[in-house]
């Protein structure tokens, strides 16, 4: 138990670590500077540009830049939804996969389109290697690169001076993809791979096994899939057990390489920021905000885990941890990994907006699994999805400094914008959405029949199913509480909208914000000025975004994972 | 002193809360209010009005036909205390409301009597020419008047309206307006021009032109700005709304979502308790008291007689970064005055100090009066002189110089170079430094000579008035950069800057440059703030975004500001951005506070609802409530009082101390953040213990 904690605590040290020397690199990247690998991918770059028609030194309006995200999103989900509804006749299907069902690929490409990765299906069942690779994986690059170029939108919003645009989109993306997510995935590939998980396009192969039962055993090109799932914090990975599986994640050193993975470019680009608006302090605090959160979310988790079940302490069997047994609730996890690792992964995977699941979020104590649930409904801002996580901490910033703001006696400015009620109204829309999208999708699965069906489980366990399912669809996360049987028609099409309204109806008043900051004035800082940099305003925006969580799901919260530690804990099973 | 005593009583009396003539009132106007026409102004009052009516509903249709599908398994009893405690949140909101209304408005009114009803000698034909000679005129009343009247005042008349001097000089009594005792100079033409209507001509007579119709003085604009119906909302306050608003819905979704969950978890819950838990979560506490805090600003604003002309101006005062103030009369005296004798050498001082007294005796000017006073400090006894035998040789711009002879003495005093003439000879080195010296510290030198011998040098400096350096340094604490905006060259202005602790200076000042300072600021995101009373300050003052004009000053001065001090006194500008800071912190102190009182509450409410069905969720009745009805009736009686207690809050407003944003962050967001927390929880037990002692719910 000692050890797996050093463990964590080490995986912690070296994010902040590797976030601290990548922001730097960000920073040139996305300000076009010239970089150590330059020479090798500037004539890629320029070819690109040249395939595309796009001219890099033209900048866009908010409006502009807007539309080319929506563009490239809505040809992209066309692309895969007819890839995997043709994938019988497309190449690389060794294993004969008819096409995938309608509802089925409408989820499927919304889900990989806006980096959720929520998987309705089965995927060493259901995907050729031609899906996967080029109906999937692209999305994990295209949609990780989207995500970082609204967050970049927004910083050069807050830190220009009275400017009209907001940089170019096609720029933007082609830069993060060929400078920061492929060269750092390449890398990682290649570790992830010489620890034993697999990479090749051979048809799966069969084992004998002892009884001389014949055993097909599902294979592909994943190790590269995997760290791209996990860097791009996509989280779909090609085996239904996603990284519980061998091949996926193979020991525990490579469990904790994804989460490092994970939070990598997340806590690098909160530090980039500060490094942007010529403050490193100022990234410091909304990396500190995102960092407090997780590890106190991983605490948490892994406090109720390693505690065990309320219900089978009560019978007398021991939980605790000896030299013989890892202790704790260890139904649904490795043995590999144990209760500390395992809850780990699962506040990393929804703290982030991953959604790679190493355990069943399912069997997790109430509490334990109360944790990822409410990392996704605190609004994937801990340190969030990459770049998501980004602008959703900076909506919550200008909403912390709004109410607090005013109590040191000046209209609220954040680094010397203004935040008047066009920003107040477009910070607002983005909590609004968010609270509706979950809420009101759970009301209806709960009230309709179809909805009804999904739950594996009754009561209060089922509810949080639900619950959890439109938590996690709607923050991109991706991540199952499992149990939900969600390849229905009602879940596959539900859950769908969920994620395409989590996701885009959140980008119009995300980049509309970052065109109104765009176009303000600065206000330089004096001694009357409320300063976003320091200790005090971290502990602020770390109560902005519990309590403004907390009051939107408490009920909900109630219903589900506490009114079922509290059955538990009392013995009531149901 | 007379005068502060005064106007102290008169503010004790005019902000009183138990005032009856206010409170009265007040009352009547929470009734009227309740027209949900009014209430949509303000969405959250909105939404617990609706909530009200529709308990109403569910009480008479229980009380009559005990409607099975609306009752729960709750008693009339019940219902009907929500009902009425939910009256009772919008009545507590419009209260405030009400009562800051009331108190501006009463303000207004003791501004406003002094001035009711007076007749006016109005000129008929509207011509000056005749009025000089043998002019007609007419009386009537003063509402009467129109801009563009020309009226006559005589000594004891009462000026009939707001107007400019166009002919003649008098003294007027403004003390019903400033409070000032003392009679101020008006005269046509120049800076002095402007009257005010109330005040009373105490000597001579004066042609007024009108220059305001009746009900549009700046004592009818301001009644407007206090009046919420004609109000217009500030920017910040809209922001907030805006919230207020968001967060309505938000919590208006996690209530109606929880009937479906409720009904899955094989339970419901009655509409009587969704509403009042809606009704607990939306953040009524600054939505009932926004208006009342934006009223209370320009309230406070006018008992310190200023007048608003604009809400707006009262809000960006908070946010001033740059201050421009007037060197003369703000910074320092009006005048230079003589601050020290320096002999010559070989001169004593005694003999230095009788001869610029004996120079000075005729001298009116106040440079002239400062240097007899200061010999006499100094034990010269001039004045008992007999002045008989004396010639004056006043100054002229030829010569120079002024002086006396008498006896056989010669004596004058003057500029160095006209006496170095007078002398015949090159001034004494040691003097020449002195005299350089004062130049460059700011003074300015005269030397003073008898029967062509020069006996030394008297030093004339602006003096700065006490204690302004202290409240400079407050000022900038508070963060505000001060400029101080002069004629003089740059060599005296710098040294008064240093010597007035100013963070800046604009000498040799011209109207333009002051506008081009302005504009400079502002393009750098800066807020700027000035006084102004000339007609040539006008143009800064319109640019300027916190434009306090003087009362004294011109009509086009007053014009062009968003406030007008009635004192006329420059420095208030201090108090006006620390009004304006206290109300933003109001705000924002309430807003936090209301939205952390929602934790206390959830606490309380959502284990009441589940009490039958899923009991094992009384492990969130941490405050140990005794009942499901006494646990909600508690929460919402909570939510209305918080309401009413703090309304006197509302209306005095935070208290702002500079001490620096983060001190006065830290310490704010633990008085109404982390209080706001932990406040209900008390309360909430509280209530629950009287309401189940008094058996109000089973």
């Amino acid at each position: 138990m000692v050890v797996d904690i050093i463990g964590v605590v080490i995986t912690y040290l070296a994010v902040a670590m590797g976030a601290w020397f990548l922001a730097p690199h960000l920073v040139k990247v996305f300000q076009g500077q010239r970089v150590f690998l330059s020479p090798v991918l500037r004539p890629v770059e320029r070819g690109a540009y040249r395939l595309m028609g796009v001219d890099e030194t033209k900048e866009q309006s908010w409006i502009a830049y807007g539309v080319s995200v929506l563009a490239v999103t809505i040809v992209s989900l066309i692309f895969t939804y007819l890839v995997l509804r043709l994938q019988d006749k497309l190449p690389f299907n060794p294993q004969g996969f008819g096409p995938v069902p309608a509802d089925l690929a409408f989820n499927t490409a919304v889900s990989f389109t806006t980096n959720t990765n929520w998987q309705n299906y089965t995927g060493e069942q259901t995907m050729s290697y031609f899906s996967q690779m080029v109906g999937l994986v692209m999305h994990n690059f295209l949609s990780a690169a989207t995500g970082i170029a609204m967050a970049i939108a927004l910083v050069r919003g807050i830190s220009s001076r009275q400017l009209k645009t907001l940089g170019n989109f096609y720029v933007d993306v082609t830069r993060a993809t060929l400078y920061v997510l492929l060269p750092i995935a390449f890398v990682a590939a290649l570790v992830l791979a010489s620890q034993g998980a697999v990479q090749t396009l051979s048809s799966y192969p069969v084992a004998h096994t002892l009884e001389g039962a014949a055993q097909t055993i599902a294979v592909g090109p994943f190790a590269s899939q995997e760290v791209i799932k996990d860097l791009g914090n996509n989280g779909g990975g090609p085996f239904n057990a996603n990284s519980a599986h061998p091949f996926e994640n193979p020991n525990g050193f490579t469990n904790q390489l994804e989460i490092f993975l994970e939070l990598l470019i997340p806590f690098a680009l909160a530090l980039m920021f500060g490094r942007w608006v010529g403050n490193i302090k100022q990234g410091i605090a909304i990396a500190a905000t995102m960092g407090i959160v997780l590890v106190a979310a991983t605490g948490i988790a892994a406090w109720a885990e390693q505690s065990g079940n309320p219900a089978l302490t009560n019978i007398g069997v021991s939980q605790a941890n000896t030299a013989t047994q890892a202790g704790g609730n260890m139904e649904g996890k490795s043995v590999a990994f144990g209760p500390i690792y395992s809850a780990n992964f699962a506040a990393a995977t929804t703290g982030t907006s991953t959604g790679a699941v190493d355990s069943s979020h399912d069997s997790f104590t109430p509490i334990g699994g109360m944790v990822p649930l409410v990392l996704m409904q605190l609004g994937e801002v801990t340190p969030g999805g990459v770049g998501a996580g980004l602008y959703g901490m900076l909506i919550f910033a200008v909403l912390a400094v709004f109410i607090a703001g005013l109590m040191v006696g000046r209209t609220p400015e954040y680094l010397g914008k203004k935040i008047e009620s066009k920003e107040v109204r477009l910070a607002s829309l983005v909590i609004l959405t968010s609270a509706f999208n979950i809420l009101v999708w759970t009301a209806i699965s709960v009230l309709v029949p179809a909805g009804l069906k999904g739950p594996l489980n009754p009561a209060a366990h089922g509810f949080t199913e639900i619950l959890y399912a439109f938590s996690s669809t709607n923050g991109n996360n991706g991540s199952a509480f499992a149990g939900l049987t969600g390849n229905t028609v009602y879940y596959n099409t539900a859950l769908g909208i969920a994620m395409w309204t989590g996701r885009y109806i959140f980008y119009i008043p995300i980049l509309a914000l970052a065109g109104a900051l765009a176009g303000k004035k600065v206000v330089p800082a004096g001694p009357g000025t409320f300063r976003t940099d320091t200790p005090l305003f971290v502990g602020l925006l770390i109560g902005v975004i519990i309590i403004v969580g907390a009051l939107t799901f408490f009920p909900a919260l109630a219903l589900g994972p506490l009114l079922e530690q509290f059955q538990l804990a009392a013995g009531h099973l149901h | 002193m007379k005068d502060t005593i005064q106007k102290r009583e008169r503010r004790k009396g005019r902000s009183s809360l138990s005032d009856r003539t206010i409170l009265v009132p007040a009352i009547r106007a929470s009734f009227a209010k309740l027209n949900p026409r009014w209430i949509a102004r303000n969405p959250v009052m909105f939404v617990v009005e609706v909530g009200a009516v529709i308990t109403t509903i569910i009480f008479v249709l229980d009380l009559f036909n005990g409607t099975p599908v609306l009752r729960g398994p709750n008693n009339e009893l019940f219902v009907g205390q929500i009902t009425v405690w939910l009256w009772f949140t919008v009545l507590f909101a419009n209260f405030a409301e009400a009562m800051a209304e009331g108190r501006g408005k009463a303000q207004a009114a003791s501004l406003r009597k002094t001035r009711s009803e007076t007749i006016a000698r109005r000129l008929v034909d509207g011509q000056l020419t005749n009025c000089q000679t043998n002019g007609l005129e007419e009386r009537i009343s003063s509402t009467q008047l129109k801009k563009g009247d020309l009226v006559v005042c005589e000594a004891g008349d009462i000026v009939p309206g707001d107007g400019d001097v166009i002919e003649g000089i008098a003294s007027i009594d403004e003390s019903a307006i400033t409070g000032e005792s003392a009679p101020v100079i008006r005269e046509a033409g120049g800076d002095r021009s402007s009257v005010t209507g109330g005040t009373r001509v105490l000597s001579d007579r004066i042609v007024i032109q009108i220059t305001a119709n009746p009900g549009e003085t700046f004592l009818d604009r301001m009644i407007h700005l206090v009046e919420s119906a004609s109000r217009r909302k500030t920017p910040n306050e809209i922001a907030l709304n805006i919230l207020l608003a968001a967060l309505t819905i938000i919590f208006m979704v996690a209530t109606v979502t929880l009937q479906p969950f409720a009904i899955y978890a094989g339970t419901s819950v009655t509409i009587t308790v969704l509403i009042a838990l809606l009704v607990c979560l939306i953040p009524t506490t600054i939505g009932g008291l926004l208006s009342a805090i934006g009223i209370a600003g320009i309230d406070r604003l006018m008992q310190r007689n200023v007048i608003a002309l604009s809400g707006r101006a009262v809000e960006a005062a908070g946010d001033v970064d740059t201050l421009l103030l007037d060197k003369t009369g703000t910074i320092t005296f009006g005048n230079r005055q003589a601050s020290e004798f320096l002999p010559a050498p070989g001169v004593a001082m005694e003999r230095l100090v009788e001869a610029a007294e004996l120079a000075s005796l005729a001298d009116e000017t106040p440079e002239g009066k400062s240097i007899v006073a200061l010999a006499n400090r100094l034990g010269s006894s001039g004045r008992a002189l007999d002045k008989a035998g004396m010639t004056f040789i006043a100054f002229s711009a030829t010569t120079r110089m002024s002086g006396v002879d008498f006896g056989g003495r010669t004596i004058r005093k003057g500029a160095d170079d006209a006496m170095g003439r007078w002398s015949e000879r090159d001034l004494p080195v040691d003097v020449r430094a002195r005299v350089d010296a004062i130049g460059r510290s700011g003074g300015t030198p005269l030397v003073v000579g008898e029967n062509k011998v020069v006996l030394g040098t008297i030093h004339l400096k602006d003096i700065v008035k006490p204690g302004i350096r202290d409240r400079f340094a407050e000022l900038r604490r508070m963060g505000l950069r001060t400029v101080m905006i002069t004629g003089d060259n740059p060599l005296t202005a710098a040294a008064i800057a240093k010597e007035a602790g100013v963070d800046d200076f604009l000498a040799q000042a011209t109207p333009e440059m002051k506008l081009k300072l302005i504009r400079d600021e502002q393009a750098l995101g800066r807020m700027v703030a000035m006084t102004g009373d000339g007609t040539n300050d006008a143009p800064a003052l319109a640019q300027a975004d916190v434009a306090v004009a003087m009362n004294t000053g011109t009509q086009a001065a007053k014009e062009a500001g968003n406030l007008i001090d009635l004192d006329s006194d420059p420095t208030k500008l201090i108090e006006i951005v620390e009004a304006g800071k206290q109300m933003l912190i109001t705000r924002g102190a309430l807003t936090t506070f209301s939205i952390a009182n929602d934790v206390a509450k959830y606490f309380a409410i959502i284990p009441a609802m589940f009490f039958v069905a899923l009991p094992e969720l009384k492990a969130l009745n941490i405050m140990q409530l005794h009942s499901p009805n006494s646990a909600v009736l508690s929460a919402v009686i909570f939510n209305a009082l918080i309401i009413i207690a703090l309304v006197p809050l509302a209306l005095r407003g935070v208290r702002y101390r500079p001490i620096g944003a983060s001190a006065l962050l830290r310490n704010n967001l633990l008085i109404y953040g982390l209080g706001g927390i932990v406040a209900p929880f008390i309360g909430i037990k509280i209530i629950d213990i009287i309401v189940t002692a008094v058996n109000l719910a089973a």
